[in-house]
């Protein structure tokens, strides 16, 4: 899991944080492939890295009349499992919090909603997706 | 294919119920769930199939993987189910393409490497696939052999997991069974060293043990201490003739669930010697007959089936135990109802017993008893009435004197009697019997009922004679009556008699004994 700064209620502020380690850089690599990917699918990007004080949600999208929120793992090697098993129940519980608290926040009432997760495996120069829909 | 399907045997007592293992992957987040009924050892297979998968150096699905076992309302316990769902799971993940739909049985537990261990009862688990009609059944290569002692089923032994997913992929060979070279069976097996002929002096007690392996009579035998009580019933398995296969595959299979060789020796013959069983005095019930919380486990009754159950120093067990001994007299099994199910054994053993007269175990010796009235009277109580009716010959022992030792020494008879011989006489006595019982369900003497005794084997009046004597003087019950008539058909047998003479009646009314046989009062 990725450290969060703290005081970082407002997504504009959490986007002038810079990038500074490596694994902030691969994180930020594997949400744009996943980004691409979903563009390829059709989808339309809403939102990214919206922040609120119970976390982050990486990527949010809409397909047709559904909003997908998107948790993107990404991985250089495979050596401490495969991506999608570091998604906890305890992280997906999170995520439903987090599109609450999203949906609240857009005053978006009485919409479609999905949760997806994507893996984003670099290996050998090599990039792998996996898309995980309504995983919960 | 997200979807597959295996075979494991789940066991109760010897029941064995066969249980399809569906594996399913779905697109959403790792998670591995066992449904089915496991108890808690069984749902901790998915810990151990998941480890040894991926140290195997094979695929785990990084997706949801639900693991089905059915029928569900049949609770499921123990580690043999492993194998069987890791090779649904693999089968589901693609990785072999054999397999498909065909009615497989695989049976194991996995260490964390990948290993596939052995599991009890091995030997029940593939005789019920067999009847089941499972053409397959994957083992452990430790239990190969074992396996491979049922016929009708083709048995390949596997020692890690990767072996057996090569083996399915045609890329290994599993390992099968090589039946060893038949050697020619010893006359005495080795184990058997005690032999009759070594026990001096005692030529009626000897004779008495003759009769009781010839009919498959129970015995009870009284005597002082050091009077060779120990000694003649130790010396009773080597005078029993060998199973045949039916018989050593039933003791066998309660042999493999309890855990134990069902093999002679180190050899991978099955062991066709009968069981000889002597739990010390202070075993429980559940060590007696068997038991255990949820799932009972055979005890000794069970594990003495077809073969003998002595219990040395009998009125020394509790005497709930002594008495939980007559119902599986009667109907040759036990029935333990737990919360998992009710667990059928066979138990048809042959009971011994030895006691001493009376506490102080001097009642017969020249210094005579010690024992108060009420003591004496106390320790006659210990066998009950209900299980005393049961024994057929109630011997007493007497202690060889210095007398009667002298007169063996001198005696022309310096070659007893060994074991060899008599089995070969009792094998002939039983053949007689058989013979004469072929018409009709019973196999020995001593399991025909007295309505037939009394009935189709009727004897002459001058031959029971002695018997009307002994119920006409209160001596023997009516029960006893009917017992003295069986010992005397098994007499007759080994005497290669036609049908029992007075002689044979006369010994048979002497092997029956007393029916208050403890006490001091012979």
């Amino acid at each position: 899991m990725r450290v969060k700064p703290k005081t970082t209620d407002s997504a504009v502020e959490a986007t002038q944080v810079p990038l500074k380690t490596s694994r902030q850089l691969l994180g930020r690599y594997g949400e744009d492939r996943a980004c691409d990917f979903l563009l390829g699918l059709g989808y339309e990007i809403v939102e990214r890295n919206w922040r609120c004080r119970i976390g982050e949600i990486d990527v949010v999208a809409q397909d047709g009349d559904r909003f997908v929120f998107v948790e993107v793992k990404t991985r250089s090697a495979d050596g401490f499992g495969h991506p999608f098993e570091s998604i906890t129940p305890a992280k997906v519980a999170r995520l439903r919090q987090l599109v609450a608290a999203w949906c609240e926040k857009r005053q978006a009432s009485g919409v479609k909603v999905r949760l997806d997760a994507i893996s984003v495996l670099i290996r050998a120069g090599l990039v792998n997706i996996e898309h995980l829909k309504q995983v919960c | 294919m997200p979807l597959a399907k295996t075979h494991a045997v789940s066991l109760l007592g010897l029941n064995a119920t066969l249980i399809e293992v569906e594996a399913d992957i779905s697109s959403q987040l790792p998670a591995f769930i066992l449904v089915g009924l496991p108890d808690a050892s069984l749902s901790e297979a998915t810990a151990r199939v998941r480890a040894a998968v991926v140290n195997s150096g094979l695929a785990w699905p990084a997706r949801r993987v639900t693991v089905n076992l059915s029928p569900a309302s049949v609770p499921k316990q123990g580690s043999a189910f492993d194998l069987a769902i890791a090779m649904a799971v693999l089968r589901a993940s693609g990785c072999f393409q054999r397999l498909d739909g065909s009615f497989n049985v695989f049976i194991g537990e996995l260490g964390l490497d990948g290993t596939v261990r052995a599991v009890p009862g091995i030997l029940p688990m593939v005789r019920a696939a067999r009847d089941l009609g499972a053409p397959f059944a994957m083992v452990p290569a430790d239990s190969i052999a074992e396996a491979s002692l049922i016929s009708g089923i083709k048995v390949i032994g596997v020692k890690s997991l990767k072996h057996a997913v090569a083996v399915l992929n045609n890329s290994a060979e599993g390992s099968e069974f090589q039946s060893p070279a038949k050697t020619e069976m010893p006359a005495i097996p080795a184990g058997l060293s005690a032999d009759i002929s070594e026990v001096k002096g005692q030529d009626f007690a000897v004779q008495a043990l003759i009769v009781a392996a010839a009919g498959g009579h129970h015995m009870l035998m009284v005597g002082s201490p050091g009077a060779g009580k120990t000694m003649l019933a130790e010396r009773l398995p080597s005078l029993l003739p060998d199973l045949d296969v039916e018989s050593a595959l039933e003791s066998a299979a309660v042999a493999s669930v309890a855990g134990k060789s069902v093999f002679d020796g180190s050899s991978s013959h099955l062991d066709l010697r009968p069981k000889f069983e002597a739990p010390h005095h202070s075993a429980s019930m559940a060590a007696i007959v068997g038991g255990g919380l949820k799932t009972p486990r055979p005890g000794a009754i069970s594990l003495a089936h077809n073969g003998v159950l002595f219990l040395d120093e009998a009125p020394e067990f509790q005497t709930p135990v002594l008495d939980a001994l007559r119902q599986p007299l009667e109907s040759g099994e036990i029935r333990l109802h737990r919360s998992a199910g009710t667990a059928v054994f066979p138990a048809r053993f042959q009971l011994v017993l030895a006691a001493n007269p009376c506490s102080c175990g001097k009642a017969f010796a020249v210094q005579g008893c010690q024992c108060s009235a009420i003591s004496r009277a106390r320790y006659s109580q210990k066998l009950s009435g209900p299980l005393l009716d049961r024994i057929d010959m109630r011997l007493v022992i007497q202690p060889v004197s210095a007398l009667s030792l002298q007169m063996y020494e001198e005696s022309d008879k310096k070659s007893p009697v060994t074991s060899s011989e008599a089995r070969s006489k009792i094998v002939e006595a039983r053949k007689a019997a058989k013979q004469r019982l072929s018409l009709t369900p019973w196999d020995s003497n001593s399991k025909v009922p007295a309505s037939y005794l009394r009935g189709k084997l009727r004897l002459a009046r001058h031959v029971t004679a002695s018997v009307d004597t002994a119920l006409s003087r209160g001596r023997i019950s009516m029960r006893g009556y009917d017992r003295c008539l069986r010992l005397a058909w098994t007499i007759a047998d080994i005497a290669g008699h036609e049908s029992p003479s007075s002689e044979d009646m006369a010994f048979a009314v002497a092997l029956r004994g007393q029916d208050v046989p403890l006490g001091g009062n012979a």
